[in-house]
Formats: structure tokens, C-alpha cells, sequence
């Protein structure tokens, strides 16, 4: 980049930046405008070519689809946020997904919530090994997390024994992906996040007024809040409508979804809110600076591939749950490769620092509404494939545009 | 044993407070100070007197260990011999966060920002105001805007702006403030102006000044004898190891200086 170039490309950006400070905060640093609108041009591709695709059946399948890569990614942008990589998740997911797939069946005969949290607990500890490895041996994650990938397959298969395909046989197992809830209740939830989200957000305002300090106008709090009750009137009005086929009646809000956006609000409240989410920050954004500041940054790391593991292993669960069993042609490989794909289109960095939980869930909706577009069309894998593959290279040439301009700026 | 310290820590104050006037211990004091890393003898007996409220530029040819010197005050060296006395008492900070915790802050050249972060978020680093188990940004934001203030860095439009986004001075402004912010008595600047333009270069140095007007204790390393004149009340000349010269800025010249840098004598004035 010329200076020319950057200098006349620094205001525009300082000025923007500027002009919702809350908000580039509160993302991690992004703009999730892009990627919002990627989604409604592929929408509106994809609808153009199939009416179909906007069907209401369809959404909620999409969204269905999206929620394992949308968990895992999730986990991923811990891993991302600090400049690591974590290749390991997609079978560390598969490790979820089997030991409640094990620990549900007759013979051992757990309780649903004792199996998810056994599997949430492993998981976690699998993260916290690798994380270990990788900070007090000062291993590259990319190999350790790569050892992860081969080995995890290996332990999964072993724990699915010679039978292949084990079929989950709890109902509240199997609901989470498949079942949904009762209308009224999907429009108390939509209903009560609106109400908190307003009360929260007014009530920063009026505590930053207080202070003494910028806050944002009412006019703008005005609009975030709209915008928010718009969207949760939209989801719940989409997830509510008949979507069944022929004679039989479907509709409710599949509890995958609250499921989705509980894991979205606590790893962002994690991230933004707390010591130790700031301190991911920082190391992703100059691990010597945040040494000097006294961080205890083998720790911070160790911590924060815990967590991906334990969000994968929630992703896994999800997974097992939508085919309401588990197998040994689960394909952690791939899945780890779109996760990552998942968490750069919704506008994490791969050189960390910059990132939110947000963005998966964002960028599984891309990565969905590709592959379930395509498949809608008759297009075949391959050009799925290849699609996605122009849309992962897109997204990263966004992030090292931002990244070059950052550093110009 | 910290709790001790602290008290320790409030009584050396109080006694370095009540003769003030007279002849009141200097701030800091080295008396002897030696430092080798392996074979290479780096520091062979520093004397070194910083008092507060006055700027003290440490200069000196590469090599002449004005870095050594300031990573012992720092406490990120341990010294081989010599005394350091902090307001009279004999110290030995073993670690930065035991300086830091007698009043040591050290902005280094390459700053220690975090770009991705914001100003407040940069300021706090590390020890962040938290209430009920959550960051207090509110608490923060005030706090580093009050600090930007009364240091009167006033060319940041907002301190929620990323780091990344600001020019080398605004950055050197908050590396300082955050130096500065936590009671710090001593602030030491490694090379502030180094990669500056002229405007910005003024910016520093006279933020550098309202440091000393504050009453605290500055020393401030530059390669630029023009700076430093322009800036520093005391200069202390570093050749091989050793300060050969100590004394008030206005008794010497930038001539002198350079003879003492490159000799280690000056001729007879």
C-alpha cells in the first residue's frame, strides 16, 4: 500500500471508527456489516434460482445445519482471538458427541444432564491438555492441535467399538436438534430477550450519562433496541409458522436455537466483560505488551483452549442429537476446516486480536445457506466445494486488507 | 509479607517527606551499581542521583549501558554489586511488579500497546477496575480520561478509539499516561521521540515537562541532544559503564556533552 493510499483511507476509517465506538468494542473490532450483507446477497441469489430457499421449512432447517459449525466455531474463535489455531476441535467434538451417544444407551443408562455434562467435562479437559502442552512446552498449537486431529479420531473409534453406527436412544438427547419448543413459549423467550436487552442497554446509557462520560444518543440506542425486537419478531414469526409437509403440522422454535444464542451471549459476556476475556484480547493483540502488563499468559491460553474445547464438545452433542446417533464416518477432518472457514467469513482474524463469538454464528449461516442453497439447486459436492472455497478466500482477503490498513493507519 | 512491605513502603515515605526543604534524599540514588552478562562487564560502577519534580536525561554513545542501567532500576535485571536507594532506603527490585509497586514505571520504546485495544482498555492493562466479577469500563473510562487530562493530552478525540488508529505521539501520550496513572513516582522514557515527527516530538517533550511540574521524578534516554536540552533539567553522561558526568543542564553544552560521550573528558570550559 502507498502512503498516498493509506493516508487517504486512515480518516474515513478513523472517522467511522469513531462514530460507534460502542459497537467496534463490542465486536471485537469488526464491522459485521459485510458479512450481513454477503448473507442477504446469497439469499437473494439462491431465491432467484429457487423459491424454495426462503421457505420457512427451509430457514429453520438452514439454521439447524448451521448450529454444529456455529458451536464449534465459537470454541474456534477463543483459539483464533489469541493468534492460535486449533485443528483438533472437529474430533474433539466427535468425542462429545460419542460419550453422550455411550453414556445415554440401556446398558449404562445415565441421565440426559449427567451425560452432557460428563462430555462437556472431557472435552474441556481435552482442551486443557493441548492448551497445556502448547503453553508449558511451548509446543506450536498448529502441531499439537494437528496431533489432536489424528488422535481424538483414533480414541473416538476406539469408544465406538466395532459396531459403527451406535443410535441414541434418549429422547431429551435427541430433541435438542430435532425437537421444538411450544409456540407460546418460543414468543415469551423472543419476548423476554427484547425486554432484557432494552433494560440492559438503557440502562448502560443512563449509567454512562451519570458518569459523566459519551454515551450513545437515544436516537441510536433507539435503533439497536428496534432492531433487535425487529429480529426477535422475525425468528419467532418464522420458527411459529406451520412448516410441516402435507397433513402434518410442525411448528415451535427448535430448541437448538436459544441453545445457540445462550452459548453467543455468555462467551460474548466472557469475552468483553471479564479480565479474562480482555486479557485474550491483548495477548492476540501484542502477547509481550500484555506480559509486561503482569498477565499470566500461559494461563490466559491454557484457559481459553479449555473453553473451545468444551463449546466443541457442545457442538458435538448438537451434532450426535441431528442424526440422533453417532459413527465411525463422523468427519471431524472437514468439519475443523469449516469451522475455521466459519469463524474467518463472520470477520475473526487468523492473527488474532481481533474476533467475536458472534462471527461464527454469522458465518455459519454463510457456510449453511451455501451448502443448503446449493443442495436446493441439484448443484453437485463438488461445486459446494468449490463455492465455499471462493467465499473463505474472499473473507480472508477482507481480513489482511483490514489488517494492512490497521497497520498503515 | 506484602501487607509488611506496604507498610514498610508508607513509613519510608513519610520520613522521606518530613525534611523536605533541606538537604531531603534524592528520589533515586545508585551508588556502584555493577552489572556483567558473561564476559561482557556492561555497567562498571554507576552513580546515579535522580531527584523528583526535574527531568533527568540519561545519554550516551550505544553500548555505554544506558539500557542496562534503566532494566536494574526496572528490576527486570538483578545487579552484581552496588547499592540502589529509593527515597534514602536500600532497595532491590527483583521484578517490574515490585518496582512498579515502589513507584518504578517504564515506558519502553516499542511502547507495549495493544493495537486491537483501546486507549482505556490499553491503560488499564493488567490491573482493570472491576465490580461484581465484570470489567467497570465506566470506572475506567473516567479514570483515563481524567488522567489524559490532567496531563493535558488533548489531540485524542476518543478514548474508545483503538490504539491502532492513533499517530506515533498520540501513542507515546498514552504509553505515558499509562505510566503515570498508577502513583508512580519515577517515570522512565526509553528513547520517546525516536520515531517521531517535529510536531509530535514537541508534543512529548512537553508532556514530558508537566511530568516534572507534577513533582514526579523523569528520566528520559535520547539519542538527540536537541531534545534533550530542550527538556531535561539534569543530564548524566554515560561512556563504558560509567556515568562521567552528572550536574544541571544549564551548566553544560551540547558540545561538551558529545566530548564526554565519545571521550569521557571535557575539555577545560
Amino acid at each position: 500500500m502507498t502512503p498516498d493510499t493509506a493516508a487517504s483511507d486512515a480518516p474515513g476509517t478513523a472517522a467511522a471508527i469513531a462514530a460507534t465506538p460502542r459497537r467496534v468494542a463490542g465486536a471485537g473490532g469488526t464491522n459485521v456489516l459485510p458479512v450481513l450483507i454477503g448473507v442477504a446477497v446469497i439469499a437473494i441469489i439462491f431465491q432467484s434460482l429457487n423459491d424454495r430457499f426462503l421457505s420457512t421449512g427451509n430457514l429453520v432447517n438452514l439454521f439447524v445445519q448451521a448450529s454444529v459449525f456455529m458451536l464449534i466455531g465459537m470454541g474456534e474463535v477463543f483459539v483464533l482471538l489469541l493468534g492460535e489455531i486449533d485443528l483438533s476441535l472437529g474430533y474433539v467434538a466427535g468425542i462429545g458427541g460419542v460419550i453422550v451417544t455411550e453414556l445415554v444407551q440401556v446398558r449404562t443408562g445415565w441421565p440426559w444432564w449427567s451425560a452432557i455434562l460428563m462430555a462437556l467435562l472431557v472435552t474441556g479437559a481435552i482442551g486443557f491438555l493441548q492448551g497445556s502442552l502448547i503453553t508449558r512446552l511451548r509446543l506450536p498449537s498448529f502441531v499439537v492441535t494437528l496431533a489432536g486431529l489424528l488422535g481424538w479420531q483414533g480414541v473416538m473409534i476406539i469408544l465406538l467399538g466395532t459396531g459403527g453406527t451406535i443410535p441414541i436412544p434418549n429422547a431429551t438427547i435427541n430433541a435438542i436438534a430435532n425437537g421444538s419448543i411450544a409456540p407460546l413459549g418460543g414468543w415469551v423467550l423472543a419476548a423476554a430477550v427484547v425486554i432484557v436487552y432494552a433494560a440492559v442497554t438503557l440502562g448502560s446509557d443512563a449509567q454512562r450519562r451519570a458518569a459523566g462520560i459519551a454515551a450513545p444518543s437515544p436516537a441510536t440506542t433507539a435503533l439497536k433496541v428496534l432492531s433487535v425486537a425487529a429480529a426477535a419478531l422475525a425468528i419467532a414469526l418464522l420458527t411459529n409458522a406451520d412448516r410441516g409437509v402435507g397433513p402434518y403440522s410442525l411448528r415451535g422454535m427448535p430448541y437448538v436455537l436459544p441453545l445457540v444464542f445462550a452459548v453467543l451471549l455468555v462467551w460474548s459476556v466472557v469475552l468483553t466483560r471479564t479480565r479474562f476475556g480482555r486479557y485474550v484480547y491483548a495477548i492476540g493483540g501484542n502477547a509481550e505488551a500484555a506480559r509486561r502488563a503482569g498477565i499470566a499468559l500461559g494461563w490466559v491460553r491454557t484457559l481459553a483452549f479449555t473453553c473451545a474445547g468444551m463449546t466443541a464438545g457442545l457442538g458435538g452433542i448438537v451434532y450426535a442429537s441431528r442424526l440422533r446417533s453417532m459413527s465411525t464416518s463422523f468427519d471431524g477432518g472437514t468439519i475443523v476446516l469449516y469451522v475455521v472457514a466459519t469463524a474467518v467469513i463472520g470477520g475473526t482474524s487468523l492473527f488474532g486480536g481481533r474476533g467475536h463469538p458472534l462471527h461464527a454464528v454469522l458465518g455459519g449461516v454463510v457456510i449453511a445457506a451455501i451448502v443448503n442453497g446449493m443442495a436446493l439447486l441439484g448443484l453437485s459436492a463438488a461445486i459446494q466445494l468449490i463455492a465455499t472455497a471462493v467465499v473463505l478466500l474472499a473473507s480472508i482477503f477482507v481480513d489482511v486488507v483490514i489488517r494492512r490498513r490497521g497497520a498503515a493507519g | 509479607m506484602n501487607d509488611e512491605q506496604a507498610r514498610h513502603d508508607e513509613q519510608a515515605r513519610s520520613r522521606a517527606r518530613q525534611p523536605q526543604g533541606v538537604a531531603a534524599e534524592p528520589l533515586l540514588r545508585l551508588a556502584g551499581v555493577q552489572k556483567s552478562f558473561g564476559a561482557v562487564h556492561a555497567l562498571r560502577g554507576v552513580d546515579l542521583t535522580v531527584p523528583s519534580a526535574a527531568v533527568t536525561a540519561l545519554v550516551g554513545d550505544n553500548g555505554a549501558g544506558k539500557s542496562v542501567t534503566v532494566k536494574v532500576v526496572a528490576g527486570t535485571h538483578l545487579p552484581d554489586e552496588g547499592q540502589m536507594f529509593w527515597e534514602g532506603r536500600p532497595v532491590h527490585p527483583r521484578t517490574p511488579r515490585e518496582a512498579a509497586a515502589l513507584g518504578i514505571e517504564v515506558v519502553y520504546q516499542d511502547l507495549a500497546l495493544c493495537d486491537n485495544l483501546d486507549v482505556v482498555q490499553n491503560m488499564f492493562l493488567g490491573r482493570e477496575a472491576v465490580k461484581r466479577g465484570f470489567l467497570d469500563e465506566d470506572a475506567m473510562e473516567c479514570s483515563a480520561m481524567r488522567t489524559l487530562a490532567e496531563l493535558q493530552v488533548t489531540t485524542i478525540q476518543s478514548v474508545r478509539l483503538p490504539v491502532a488508529s492513533l499517530s506515533g505521539g498520540q501513542r507515546q501520550s498514552v504509553a505515558v499516561a499509562k505510566a503515570v496513572m498508577w502513583n508512580s513516582k519515577l517515570v522512565i522514557l526509553d528513547e520517546p521521540t525516536a520515531a517521531l515527527g517535529v510536531a509530535q516530538t514537541r508534543q512529548v517533550l512537553e508532556l514530558v515537562r508537566r511530568l516534572a511540574e507534577r513533582g514526579l521524578g523523569v528520566v528520559i534516554i535520547s539519542h538527540n541532544l536537541t531534545d534533550v536540552f530542550a527538556v531535561a533539567d539534569r543530564i548524566a553522561v554515560m561512556r563504558l559503564g560509567r556515568v562521567v558526568s552528572e550536574g544541571p543542564a544549564s551548566g553544560t553544552d551540547v558540545q561538551t556533552v558529545v566530548e564526554l560521550m565519545t571521550t569521557g573528558n571535557a575539555r577545560a570550559a
